[in-house]
């Protein structure tokens, strides 16, 4: 076992798919001699050279699209993005390109990139850094789009997301890079890259999380059991494809579920947790599904995202309004 | 394997336009010479004040952020010439579409540096007045500026404000971006753009050699200025260390720009003397020998240099500057750290031009959970 925070995991698993598969590249913005402005990809120019581990010019835009392009030839392209709110310039080759190149050519042709973006808030940072853009490319059919809320999750859901033949948006929650955690680096993952997470079992209520909010709701639930209360939390992990399976099977023994994501609220990833509940679970449910989550505005100035980000109270609150109805 | 990157280049020396060695020596320039001949020692004092201000500002927005009152800062150490020149080439009418590095130009266009502190305070995202200014809100993602500008430039074309020969009237737009930036389809777009429409906007780039830990190199085979030939317009690189050479040069393609006659990239050569920002660190990737050799060519050394050499400015001014900014530091000092937070309710209120319904409820839900703990102190 080695302590490893969510970057040094990631690295780590960037480097052991670097090792197995010589098809595998690094490329973005800073990501060579730097190591990538948090650091992710530390080491990785030195140990494997300029060949494949590539300091972009600054264009997004260009790195997925000359990302596209080394699919084609066979190569396995991870594109950094180096903050959330930089991929739009490159959204257009993600979602015209990358997502439907399987598709438009009747499965003849794989885009095996890892597309991997540090998202969310709570870092005191200026715009543009804290977005939490996940749900635009789960929109998007012929994306996977999946997110790690710890370092034993990032360092295997990064080499599975390489493997996969599938193009991957990799959400990496970069208000939780310096949790550490245990992870046996020379294991097994002890679950496929598509499936959720029960992160702690319970039985008077769900609550549903994924990246950056797990933390927030596993603290949420220690504050609930000193009252008490049972939380069963599970991490989402995959966002498309969805993996309701163990929350279907929560709701059905709680009756109560909340969904905590810091993306904004509308048509957001809870909307369509809440609905496929509805569907499966309707009469298992003893109340509406509540979800906390981000406003309705602009991911706001530094000096406000306290507020406007989900913490412990609010969840809390959310739990309480799920046994007052 | 290794991939061969290496392009031959054979393009002649890249020409530097310099008035000012960084000695302080001013060097005869057939071409530019006439576009400062009106600048008096008032005005090499008053540039030279604009400088030494916005570095004091720039450093005191680098402590403030080390004392834990900012987020973030972005320093323009070692642009304060490339700021200041371009800067005070401009007439009231014209427009600033900057980066986020441009504060000494915001400060000759009379913004209060407290809005740029409050920016990176985390306070707010751009509270000065734009109209007022006409400089425009910072924008953080890379090369978007530069479409903003054109479109701007274009509207000043729309309404008859070029060429008309009037001083008054005649305006334009300067477009401020980073070497980095040039890679940005958007700027590309932008030289497409103002080329084909024949916008009034100057394209000031400031090489400042690095895009975070990426030199030049990573962007570019050819002297940046000489994209510009490509696109159909002129290009020209001058020393951006060298505050009167900004100043002509950029002088130049203003007027050009103003009467009709189209864009112009300037391709300001300077040094990002600090690091990135104020989370960067780059001992990581470059060497404490370039910054030296740079350090040699501070554009501030050199106007006080040539002002001393030529008699231009005495002790007692120098002092009095210091002393200015001095004062200026210990203000913003003060006032940064009294800057209030926003209201948490505040952040719905300039979503829409109306609050939509939806708005209106999230705001009342936030209000009621904010004033439940409230009620819970009170208890
Ligand atoms: C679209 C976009 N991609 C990435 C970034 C992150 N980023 C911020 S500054 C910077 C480097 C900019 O370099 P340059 O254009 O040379 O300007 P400088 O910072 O040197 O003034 C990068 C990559 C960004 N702000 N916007
Ligand atoms: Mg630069």
């Amino acid at each position: 076992m080695t302590s490893l925070n969510i970057i040094k995991a990631v690295n780590a698993g960037l480097r052991r798919s670097m090792e197995n598969d010589a098809k595998v590249l690094v490329m973005g913005e800073d990501v060579g001699k730097l190591g990538g402005v948090f650091r992710v990809t530390d080491g990785l120019q030195k140990d494997f050279g300029e060949d494949r581990v590539i300091d972009t010019p600054l264009a997004e835009s260009g790195i997925i699209g000359t990302a596209v392009g080394l699919a084609l030839r066979g190569y396995r392209p991870v594109c950094e993005i180096q903050f959330d709110g930089f991929v739009f310039p490159g959204y257009d080759q993600i979602v015209n390109q990358v997502a439907k190149m399987h598709f438009r050519s009747g499965g003849r042709l794989r885009m095996p990139i890892v597309i991997r973006i540090p998202f969310g808030g709570a870092i005191g940072a200026v715009e543009h850094h804290s977005e939490s853009p996940e749900a635009y490319f789960a929109h998007t059919p012929g994306l996977k789009v999946v997110t790690c809320s710890n370092p034993l999750d990032a360092y295997w859901m990064i080499q599975q997301a390489i493997e996969l033949d599938d193009p991957v948006v990799f959400f990496e929650p970069k208000g939780r890079y310096y949790t550490k955690g245990e992870v046996d680096l020379d294991g097994e993952p002890d679950l496929p890259l598509e499936s959720a997470r029960v992160a702690l079992p319970g039985t008077d209520a769900t609550v549903v999380a994924y990246g950056p909010t797990v933390k927030t709701c596993l603290d949420a639930a220690a504050a609930a059991a000193d009252d008490g209360r049972s939380l069963e939390v599970i991490d989402l992990r995959t966002l498309s494809p969805l993996d309701l399976r163990a929350v279907y099977d929560s709701v059905r023994r709680t009756g109560r579920l909340v969904v905590v994501h810091e993306a904004q609220r509308t048509l957001g990833i809870g909307a369509e947790v809440a609905a496929r509940v509805t569907e499966q679970c309707f009469y298992s449910l003893e109340a509406p599904v509540q979800r906390v989550t981000g406003y309705d505005t602009p991911y706001p100035p530094a000096r406000v995202e306290e507020e406007y980000l989900p913490d412990l109270d609010r969840v809390l609150d959310a739990v309480d309004r799920t046994f007052a109805y | 394997m290794t991939v061969e990157t290496a392009a031959g280049a054979t393009s002649p020396e890249p020409e530097l336009v310099q008035l000012l060695t960084p000695e302080g020596q001013r060097v005869p320039n057939e071409r530019y010479d006439a576009l400062v001949a009106d600048i008096t020692g008032d005005d090499v004092r008053s540039m030279y004040r604009d400088l030494v201000l916005g570095r004091r500002v720039d450093g005191e927005a680098v402590a403030l952020q080390r004392q834990g009152e900012l987020g973030l800062w972005a320093s323009l150490l070692g642009q304060e010439a490339a700021q200041v020149g371009s800067a005070r080439a401009m007439r009231p009418q014209d427009h600033v579409f900057p980066t986020y590095r441009e504060h000494a130009v915001a400060l000759c266009r009379g913004v209060d540096p407290l809005h740029l502190l409050a920016l990176f305070r985390g306070v707010d995202q751009g509270g000065w007045d734009t109209v007022g200014s006409n400089f425009h809100l910072y924008t953080i993602v890379i090369g978007a500026q530069t479409l903003h500008a054109t479109g701007y430039a274009m509207g000043i074309q729309r309404d008859g404000a070029i060429g008309t020969g009037d001083p008054d009237r005649d305006a334009a737009v300067v477009a401020y971006f980073g070497d980095g930036a040039t890679s940005q389809g958007d700027v590309n777009e932008a030289f497409i753009w103002a080329s084909v429409v024949n916008a009034p906007v100057v394209f000031f780039c400031q090489n400042n050699q690095w895009a975070i830990s990426e030199p030049l190199e990573r962007q570019t085979r050819v002297p940046l200025y000489r994209r510009a030939a490509g696109f159909g317009f002129p290009g020209v690189r001058v020393d951006g260390n060298d505050v009167l050479a900004c100043l002509a040069v950029t002088r130049e393609a203003l007027q050009r720009a103003r009467d009709g006659e189209g864009p112009t990239l300037v391709e300001a050569f300077t040094y990002r003397m600090g690091a990135h920002t104020t989370t960067d660190d780059p001992t990581r990737y470059r060497l404490n020998a370039e910054l030296e050799h740079w350090k040699l060519k501070d554009p501030i050394e050199r106007v006080k240099a040539y002002m001393v050499r030529g008699d231009l400015a005495d002790q007692a001014f120098f002092d009095a500057v210091e002393e200015e900014a001095e004062e200026l530091a210990v203000h913003l000092r003060a006032a940064c750290r009294a800057l209030p937070d926003p209201t948490p309710t505040s952040i719905f209120d300039h979503v829409y031009v109306e609050p939509t319904p939806g708005l209106v409820a999230q705001r009342e839900e936030m209000s009621a959970y904010l004033d439940s703990f409230a009620e819970e102190v009170a208890r």
